[in-house]
Order: structure tokens, then sequence, then C-alpha cells
């Protein structure tokens, strides 16, 4: 009996949801636009940043150095200007965004050992694409100077220079801000749409009177919220395999964890999620002030749950309200198992975070049901 | 259950929010293939008389059994031993008018019982043409007989209407009441809230309340008479309302 209660509701449910085109066309389509948006358009490693040379030494050498910060990649020499003004107009103008300036007794310091002075000059109103560009020229000098030094030092040093640092960047070589973005589409997805969706489904039953009917029905109170919630955990799941699925042919993101993993951590965030969704269907009237209050628990997910933003930089206010949303933590487990391939035995305070979050949202939003059904 | 026992019962039924009493110790019977009416102007207590009688509400003292159960020990069990036809109707406006049955039915957990009861409520509600229609396409007269066929699906012996002919044309009214006699016919007890005295001048006995006391009992003859000689019903209503407000 219970039984036949419960498979009825989730059968009307679908059916609504298959008529209702627009939502239908949301659940599907927003998944879709939103990895394609973010993954190709919100890149952070800027590389190949207009550059323009200003060469007053026109030697061998200064060629040599301009040669360096080319092979870098960060650099694109589209200019050569012949005086320091006409290097910050072109700046000024944004038509480069690094300028390199080199003075004209450089061959001859260089050839004496030093010291010689290189100008690098950086657009940095930007500071993301400013940072790399900083680095690069930056690395381009200390390599030539160990260069220079070793040899000085004579053949027996060439071999071995004498500090060596080497950076290997894990999980991400290419440093590919898709790889970073395309695990954190599926948290920030699957709880921004949960919410809304949830919400609108029950103030949708409230507006039409509908949610009065079923009341005076068999139905418990607990059968009507279970039946018009369980539903979108389908969806959620349908959400996450296609940001998976296109990730991976779109983006090459890889999957190094157990998908397992993912999909089993996965149900605590969606119940954590429809926890809100039923928080903010008690609040609203209508569709429009259940979209409304859904916004004031999205923004928060974007800014504050290092989707889009390092966690490390923000001030310690931030950081400290991050820890109070679920998509934080699922957004370091999604990146754990999907970059670095790590189990929950590495994530497990993560995952306890989640169970707290999905417990405690869910009943408390579940007594707020109660309480306007009455 | 004897045959003359009622089968609804209200004794001294009682219900305050803080300060206000919403229903003042109601005492009525209601016996079995009777349409009896609660009406009364707004605020007058029918609302949470009803809510209390379907097992949504308690009271706060008093008691009432519907289809004998008792509504205050077993409000749940008493969800299943009736029907319940708002004014809103409460259908789903983008599931068909057999999808609608379907739903109801299955809430309701008539399980293998649906394949006799559906063809049945279509019938008899005069729904067959609008069999695949969605509900939301109705006119007023079939969605009212829709709802009516969705709250009869699991053979409640009581039916309650609330409002039900709200916002519904003269003829559709017509066609409703006599569905409506029919079930009453063949042993279903209605209790029905309404605005309109002309329907209630038909019924077989009524209730009057005024701010939670009842304050008239009987036939309509013995509720005219009892408020004084050439007082239509309407006319009581009216006076009701003015002390009220």
């Amino acid at each position: 009996m219970i039984r036949e209660r419960l498979r009825s509701i989730f059968w009307k449910e679908f059916i609504q949801m298959r008529r209702d085109r627009a939502t239908l066309g949301m659940m599907l389509g927003i998944p879709v636009i939103q990895l394609t948006l973010f993954g190709y358009a919100v890149n952070m490693d800027v590389r190949h940043l207009p550059a323009a040379v200003l060469d007053f030494s026109h030697t061998q050498e200064s060629r040599s150095l301009v040669q360096r910060f080319e092979a870098t990649g960060n650099f694109r020499l589209t200019r050569r200007a012949d005086s320091y003004e006409e290097v910050l107009r072109l700046v000024d103008r944004g038509w480069a965004r690094a300028a390199i300036v080199i003075p004209e007794d450089y061959a001859r310091r260089m050839k004496r050992g030093g010291p010689a002075q290189v100008q690098v000059l950086v657009d940095a109103s930007d500071p993301a694409v400013s940072q790399n560009a900083i680095a690069a020229a930056q690395l381009v000098g200390q390599s030539t100077n160990l260069e220079i030094v070793s040899s000085l030092a004579g053949p027996l040093a060439r071999s071995v220079p004498p500090l060596d640092v080497r950076v290997r960047p894990l999980y991400n070589p290419a440093l590919k801000t898709a790889l970073f973005i395309v695990p954190g589409i599926i948290g920030v997805l699957l709880s921004n749409m949960l919410i809304i969706i949830t919400a609108m489904a029950i103030v949708r039953e409230r507006e039409a009177g509908t949610l009065e009917q079923l009341i005076v029905t068999p139905l418990s109170r607990t059968e009507i919220m279970l039946g018009k919630i369980a539903p979108y955990v389908v969806v959620g799941y349908v959400q996450m395999t296609a940001v998976l699925v296109l990730g991976s042919i779109l983006f090459r993101v890889p999957i190094r964890g157990s998908l397992l993993t993912i999909y089993l951590v996965a149900f605590l965030f969606i119940v954590a999620s429809l926890g809100l969704g039923l928080f903010v269907s008690t609040l609203a009237r209508t569709g429009a002030q259940a979209i409304q209050s859904s916004f004031f628990f999205l923004l928060p997910n974007i800014m504050l749950s290092g989707f889009m933003f390092p966690r490390e930089g923000m001030p310690a206010f931030a950081q400290w309200l991050g820890w109070g949303i679920p998509l934080t933590y699922f957004l370091q487990i999604l990146r754990g198992v999907i970059l670095k391939g790590v189990g929950i035995e590495a994530l497990w305070p993560q995952t306890l975070a989640l169970v707290a979050f999905a417990i405690l949202f869910f009943t408390f939003a579940v007594q707020r049901f109660h309480k306007t059904l009455d | 259950m004897t045959a003359d026992a009622p089968v609804v019962s209200v004794r001294e039924l009682t219900k305050r929010f803080g300060t206000l009493t919403a229903v003042a110790a109601v005492s009525f019977d209601i016996h079995a293939r009777e349409i009896f009416g609660i009406l009364g102007p707004n605020g007058s207590g029918k609302t949470t008389t009803i809510r209390i009688l379907c097992g949504l509400m308690a009271p706060t003292s008093g008691g009432a059994t519907v289809a004998g159960v008792d509504v205050v020990e077993a409000p749940d069990a008493v969800k299943s031993r009736l029907g319940y036809m708002s004014q809103a109707f409460g259908l789903y406006k983008d599931l068909t008018v057999e999808e609608n049955l379907r739903f109801y039915g299955g809430v309701y957990g008539i399980g293998t019982a649906a394949r006799e009861r559906i063809p049945w409520a279509m019938e008899t509600m005069r729904l067959t043409p609008a069999a695949g229609q969605l509900a939301g396409t109705l006119s007023g007269g079939f969605r009212q007989r829709l709802a009516l066929g969705c709250s009869l699906l699991h053979r409640p012996p009581v039916l309650f209407l609330d409002e039900p002919t709200a916002g519904v044309d003269p003829a559709a009214r017509r066609t409703f009441w006599e569905i409506i006699r029919g079930l009453a016919a063949e042993g279903t007890t209605i209790i029905v809230t309404t605005h309109y005295m002309d329907e209630a001048e038909r019924f077989d006995r009524l209730a009057f309340l005024s701010r939670g006391h009842l304050t008239a009992l009987g036939t309509p003859p013995e509720v005219r008479r009892a408020f004084g000689e050439g007082l239509s019903l309407e006319d009581i209503f009216v006076q009701l309302q003015e002390k009220n407000g």
C-alpha cells in the first residue's frame, strides 16, 4: 500500500516533468550550457601575452635573451618599439600587455660577468593575467644567470649547476583551467538546480491547491515529501552523469579515482541540496519568490566555495563562511577523486561534513515543511 | 454499527486558537444517506469543523467519529474512510483526466480495483468524452466532476464537499447535484458547505454556525421556523453575517 502510494507520486512527478518543456529544457540544457561556457571561456592560465620589445643593445646577446622570453610561451612578441615613450604608450592603450626593455650596455656588461639589468613591464591591472608573465620573466632571469654562473665556473661545474629547482606540477601538469573547473561544475550545477527545481515543484503544488488535496488523502506527510523529492535525486544523478561524460569528451577531464565513490558521496550532497530546496519552498508562496530566495544560496555557492576563486586567497571571514557551505566540501571531494585519484580514505573529513549537512538541513527542512502543511 | 447509528457523530467539539474560539462545543449527528449542509458566514467555524472531521486538525476538547473511526484517536485512519473535494478541486492541470484518476486511485491505494473504479468514475461523472484531455483545458463543470470522481475512487462511506459549486455554471451545477443525490441514494453520506442558499434549500438537514456556535440544526423548514416565519435561508444567512461583522 505504501509502495503503491509512493509509486503513484513518482509516476505523476515524472509525467509532469516530461510535460513541462521549460523545466525539462532547463534541467537538461543548463548542464550542457554551463559546462561549455565555463569550460571554454573561463581560462585562467593566460599564455601568449602580447608583448613589445625595446632593444637598445642590438646584439647577439640581446636577441638571444628575447628568444628565451618567447620560448617560455608566455609572451608573444607583437611589436618592436623605438623609444621608452612608445613602450609606455603601447601598454597604456592595451596593444601590448608586457614589454621587455634591454639597455644599450646589456651585452657589454654580460661579457664582463654582470651585473646587467633588463626591465620587464607587465600590465598588472588584472592580477590573474600578470602573475604568469611575472613568474615567467623571473624564470628567464634565473635560468640565464645559472647558465652564466656555470659557464664561468668551468667545465667541472657545467654539468652540475649549483642549484637546480625543478617544479613538477602534480595532477594537472599542463595547468589547464578546464580540469579544475569541470569537476566544480558538477557541484555547482547539482546544488543550484536542485534547490530551484525542488522549491518550484513544491510551491507549484501549493499554488495549484493540490498540496491541500494531498493532505486529505491517506498519504502521510513524510510520503508526500519523499514522493515530491525522490524524483529529483534521479534528476541530480542524470545531470551529474551528463557533465562527467561531456567533460571527458570535450575537455579530456580524466577520472582518476573511483566513479562509485563520486556517486555515493554525491548522494549526501544531493540530500543536503534537496533539504535546502525544501526549506526554500517553505519560505516562498509563489514561484517567483522561490527563485528569488534560491539566489540567496546560489551566490555564496559560486563565490565562497572555491569553485572559481581559490579559498586560500580569501580573508579569514570569507573562508570561515565557506565552511558553512556543503559545496565547499563536495568540491574538495570531487577534485580529489577526479583529478588526484584519491579515495575516501583521504577525504573522510569532508565526507563526514557532508553527512552532517545532509542530516541537519534535511531534518530541519522536513520539520518546517510539516508545519507549513498544517 | 446498527442501521440507525449515526455515520458522523460530533460531541461537544471545541477548537481554540489562542484566545479565539473557532468552534464552541458543537454537537450534531449525521445519518447514512443524508445530504447534510454546514452553513454560515466566513469565520463561523465551518472550515475548522470540517478540517477536524477530516483528521487534519486535533480539537482542543470534545470529539467526533466518522464512519466508525474516532478522529481524535485515529486521524490517519479516518482519511481512507472519507472523500474530500474542495473548491480548488486539487487536480493536476498538466495530467489528463485519466491520469488524474489513476494518480488519486494510487494515492488511496485502491490497487487492482482501479481497473473497475476508473471506468466507473468516467461513466458516472460523465467524463468519457474528455478521457485523454489535459485537466487544465477542461471547463468548470468537467473539472468539478473529475475532482468528484477522484475523491470517490476508494468508495468512501462519507463525502465532504467544500463549496463544490463555486464558479460553475448553472447547467453544470444541476448535473452535479443529480450525481450527488444519486450517490446519497446508493448509501454515501454527504456533508456540504456552500454559499448558495438555493442549493441548501434542497439538502436533507442543515447546521447553521455563527461565531463557532451551532445556532440552528434541522431540516430546511425547521431551520427557517427557528429563526422566524417568513424568513428565507438567504435572509438568515445575511442576518448572521451582519451579526458577525
